[in-house]
């Protein structure tokens, strides 16, 4: 099915197509729709955030809906804009970096998105009904147990159906990876990318379990009177950030450690030269994942859990430094020496460099407890997870982005667009976020509405706002870039000169990705083919019939119960009416669930006719 | 190569649960899944150990619990993890009819957990007035067992539609791992009550 | 699709079936006397200090019949099943750390 023949189909048709995949590539498209959109609105949250510090005593926004501005651009980034976008890249390359014709689950695939999508929506929908959740993105208790309105009961369900999807998504891609690589394909042989998505995909699935517990530690507190976080009834509000944090501290690692594969790869490729360490790297990884298990009550310092619980947290999460530290000095060491082309790609790479050790550095800071009392909920605090989250995880999306975008849709993004649109973020980025350390300092409270002209933070405020503002430039550009490129150069199949296998194949390549599976001989599989003057893989087996999965309805569906039934959850406190729309949103996704039990999907079968004429 | 998986003495090879590639990766993918479980349950045993001494002046562990019920229901939910292994053992030698019927022994013995589970639940309700609402340690003690009584439940009627809907066919490669996995997630029960039942009820009477 | 190289169910492998099944037998009994046992160590209202070892000990070898006899887990081909079921457990563990060691009032 080549893109050609996708153009000439009707927009319906095409609707259709997406509404039912399961080929990773187009949930791919789909999660980088979804997460772009979200990334958006997250981007207008902020704006507005921006907007109302720009001076003293503002009142552009009043400070309640503040409060919900503040958590649900936290909220929005860190679930429905990065998380997801993370997803679109391992969708659209992972598969294909491992030779493989699909994911292990293409159903629970694409039922993993349409979960992460109506969850997003279900949060987003708070806007229009009533007001959004208003207790930060990390929802303490008791302030969300007793938040009035509905705003937290959409967050709860909200990430509760998203957070479900994730689970489905991070499984999906452990036993891709574990079952699905091509013959020759040894782990040590994995790109650092794919590394990178496993061991992500593992705190995926030991982190997420503890955020639904506490979900519906918090829901049943809400809604149906139960007392865990109720203190007049012997409840606990402890019990909820351990929750929040035992998945909430490895969750950054989920967010950081597949766009460290991302930037391996990279600066082999326009370097060429092979990884630096590359065992070191897949054991570094390791070692942050495994220590960023240890390491949550960091977020409580303040809580009062004593000096000794403190001490063994905070010499945990310096512990965590060793690691990367070591990723760091192996980046630059595949680039000493190698022959290097800047394009945009490697300039969000190259610049993730020292604007992740800032925030690197930072992070030993607050993690030593005595000084951590004094950054604790300033914005020192919040310079500093920005510069982790955006200088690591966004850079290193846009530099993903740049660098499969040919291979997710068959065109080259615009080098010039692409080049303006760094620099703009780069240099907004820094204006934005290098002086809240300094306004953090001085003593700036983090989610406060209002600073008062007298306090000597006028002047920090408004060149941190000027910053959001070229950042905001800067992710237009990038919009009219992808719009723009879609009528750009046609990409080759390895418009870089690349050393993986997703690089093997046309650009964008047909649905079963490869017409036979490639034999792997080495680490960077095409590079060792290449070293040996030969243009493409050889492959592992002769031209078969090949078997691919049915497209499906019923992820769709099963997600649209759900998000119904969150609306049934989140009213029924009101009107027990409601429970009927609650029910009957759950007896529908049961029903989806029964009837793909019930009827066998073996998938089809794609001939060697068909494969022979497809050549031609 | 033909889409017929049923399955004769002759083509039966030692696993049929991991003879395809898809039944490789239910397999390996329903561990991951429960080792995912197990961090779920965990949470839900801290949330009890923290807050099993907060009983706001209504009744405690000590006042409530009766251990021949929960004798009882041990006793029950273990066999049926026997039985299942019975029902796995006659997959494994291709016997449908063998396998299905320890599959509705088990179904039986489990339905009776949860008939013990309702007595034991509305026994404490109407007995001493102890709901999810009472304190803290009734919503915990309710959260955790109502958990794991939830998994027996969706156990059971996923046991029931997968009877139903092989029962006229026997065993194949498709559904083989179908089976296979539902055994597994059936031990995982009966390994996470091991738990409840030493941590809830026998320390909990020990104080 | 149905690879069947010397894989037929012949009667060596019933045999072996049957063998595995004896051993299943042998740790169910095993784990029904656990159990009893753990429920007397209550009853006889022994020390708190010397039971709830005693208890947890009983249950996590129970677990351990369960895991490796009735899941398998001994066999070959379970090595990532292992793995995450440990990673599982060492989360856990940490969980368990967390909501009783420092959490309090």
């Amino acid at each position: 099915m080549s893109i050609a023949a996708t153009q000439k189909r009707g927009f319906g048709a095409v609707l259709w197509d997406y509404l039912t995949t399961v080929d990773h590539k187009k949930i791919a498209h789909l999660y980088l729709f979804g997460g772009g959109l979200f990334f958006l609105i997250g981007g207008i949250e902020a704006m507005l955030i921006r907007i109302q510090l720009i001076k003293p005593d503002n009142d552009f926004l009043s400070a309640g809906l503040y409060n919900e501005m503040i958590t649900m651009h936290g909220t929005t980034m860190i679930f429905l804009a990065a998380m997801p976008l993370i997803f679109a890249i391992m969708n659209a390359v992972l598969p294909l970096q491992i030779g493989a014709r699909d994911v292990a689950f293409p159903f629970l695939n694409s039922l993993g998105f349409w979960l992460f999508m109506f969850g997003g929506i279900l949060l987003n929908c708070s806007w229009f009904l009533g007001g959004a959740p208003d207790a930060g993105w990390t929802g303490y208790a008791p302030l969300s147990t007793t938040s009035p309105g509905h705003g937290v009961d959409f967050y709860v369900m909200g990430l509760q159906i998203a957070g479900a999807g994730t689970l489905i998504g991070g499984i999906n891609f452990l036993v891709t990876v574990v079952n699905m690589r091509a013959p020759g394909m040894t782990y040590m042989r994995m790109p650092l990318f794919t590394w990178a998505s496993f061991i992500a995909s593992v705190l995926i699935l030991f982190a997420f379990p503890a955020l639904t517990v506490g979900l519906f530690l918090l829901m049943f507190d809400r809604m149906f009177g139960t007392a865990f976080f109720d203190v007049s009834l012997g409840g606990n509000t402890i019990i909820w950030e351990h929750l929040f944090w035992i998945f909430g501290h490895p969750e950054v690692y989920i967010l950081i450690l597949p766009l460290f594969g991302v930037f391996s790869d990279v600066f082999s490729t326009f370097a060429k030269k092979r990884l630096f360490g590359y065992t070191a790297m897949v054991f570094a990884t390791m070692l942050i994942a495994f220590l960023g298990f240890m390491v949550w009550a960091h977020h409580m310092f303040t809580v009062g859990l004593g000096p000794v619980a403190n001490s063994i947290f905070s010499i945990a999460t310096m512990a965590i430094a060793v690691p990367t530290g070591i990723k760091i000095f192996n980046w630059l060491a595949t680039l000493w020496g190698g022959n290097i082309t800047i394009n945009s790609t490697m300039l969000w790479s190259l610049a993730f460099i020292p604007s992740f050790t800032i925030g690197g550095m930072t992070g030993v800071m607050v993690a030593t407890v005595a000084a951590d009392y004094q950054y604790h909920d300033s914005y020192f605090v919040v310079a500093h997870f920005h510069y982790v989250i955006v200088g690591g995880t966004i850079f290193g999306i846009f530099a993903a982005l740049h660098y499969w975008w040919p291979k997710m849709f068959g065109r080259i993004l615009n080098e010039k667009l692409g080049k303006l649109t760094f620099w703009t973020f780069f240099i907004g980025f820094h204006l934005t976020f290098f002086i809240q350390h300094f306004l953090g300092l001085m003593g700036m409270p983090r989610r406060y509405w209002v600073f008062h002209s007298g306090d000597h933070l006028d002047t920090g405020n408004l060149i941190s706002t000027i910053g959001a503002f070229l950042m905001a430039f800067a992710v237009i550009v990038f919009v009219i870039n992808a719009i723009v490129s879609a009528r750009g150069e046609k990409a080759p199949a390895d418009p870089w000169d690349g050393r993986t296998l997703e690089w093997a194949t046309a650009s964008p390549p047909a649905h079963y990705n490869f017409k036979q599976t490639p034999l792997v001989r080495g680490l960077d599989p095409l590079w060792v083919e290449k070293a040996e003057g030969k243009a493409e893989m050889t492959p592992a087996e002769p031209l078969g019939d090949i078997h691919m999965p049915n497209n499906s309805f019923l992820p769709f569906l099963f997600s649209l119960g759900l998000f119904v039934a969150g609306f049934g959850f989140i009213y029924q406190t009101d009107n027990k009416a409601w429970l009927a729309v609650l029910i009957g949103g759950m007896a529908f996704s049961l029903a989806m669930m029964v009837i793909r039990s019930m009827k066998d999907d073996l998938g089809h079968h794609i001939t060697k006719e068909e494969l022979e004429r497809e050549a031609d | 190569m033909s889409h017929d998986h049923s399955l004769n003495p002759e083509t039966m090879p030692h696993d049929p649960e991991k003879a395809t590639l898809e039944g490789k990766n239910k397999f390996i993918g329903f561990w991951f899944f429960l080792g995912g479980e197990t961090v779920l349950f965990a949470s839900l045993f801290g949330t009890y150990l923290a807050l099993h001494n907060s009983t706001a002046g209504g009744p405690s562990g000590q006042d409530l619990f009766g251990l021949e019920l929960v004798f009882v229901m041990t006793v029950l939910l273990l066999t049926s993890s026997l039985t299942s292994v019975y029902a796995i053992y006659h997959m494994k030698n291709n016997d449908f009819k063998k396998m299905a019927l320890w599959f509705v022994i088990t179904i039986i013995l489990g339905f009776g957990f949860v008939g013990c589970e309702i007595y034991e639940f509305t026994h404490y309700i109407t007995e001493y007035g102890f709901s999810f609402r009472s304190s803290a340690f009734g919503s915990a003690f309710y959260a955790l067992l109502g958990f794991h009584g939830g998994h027996v439940t969706f156990g059971l009627f996923w046991a029931i539609v997968l009877l139903i809907r092989n029962a006229k066919r026997g065993l194949n490669l498709y559904n083989a791992p179908k089976f296979y996995i539902w055994s597994l997630y059936w031990h995982f029960i009966d390994v996470v009550w091991v738990f409840i039942f030493t941590v809830v009820y026998l320390m909990g009477k020990v104080g | 699709m149905t690879e069947n190289t010397g894989s037929k169910l012949d009667s060596f492998q019933k045999k072996k079936n049957k063998e595995e099944m004896q051993q299943q037998l042998i740790s169910f009994a095993l784990m029904i006397v656990f159990t009893i046992l753990a429920f007397v160590v209550v009853i006889t209202g022994m020390d708190k200090m010397i039971a709830i070892p005693i208890l947890i000990t009983l249950a996590v070898v129970q677990v351990g019949f369960q895991f490796y006899y009735f899941m398998h887990m001994k066999h070959e081909g379970h090595e990532m099943a292992a793995v995450m079921i440990y990673g599982g457990v060492w989360a856990a563990l940490l969980t368990l750390a967390g909501l009783t060691v420092i959490t309090w009032w």
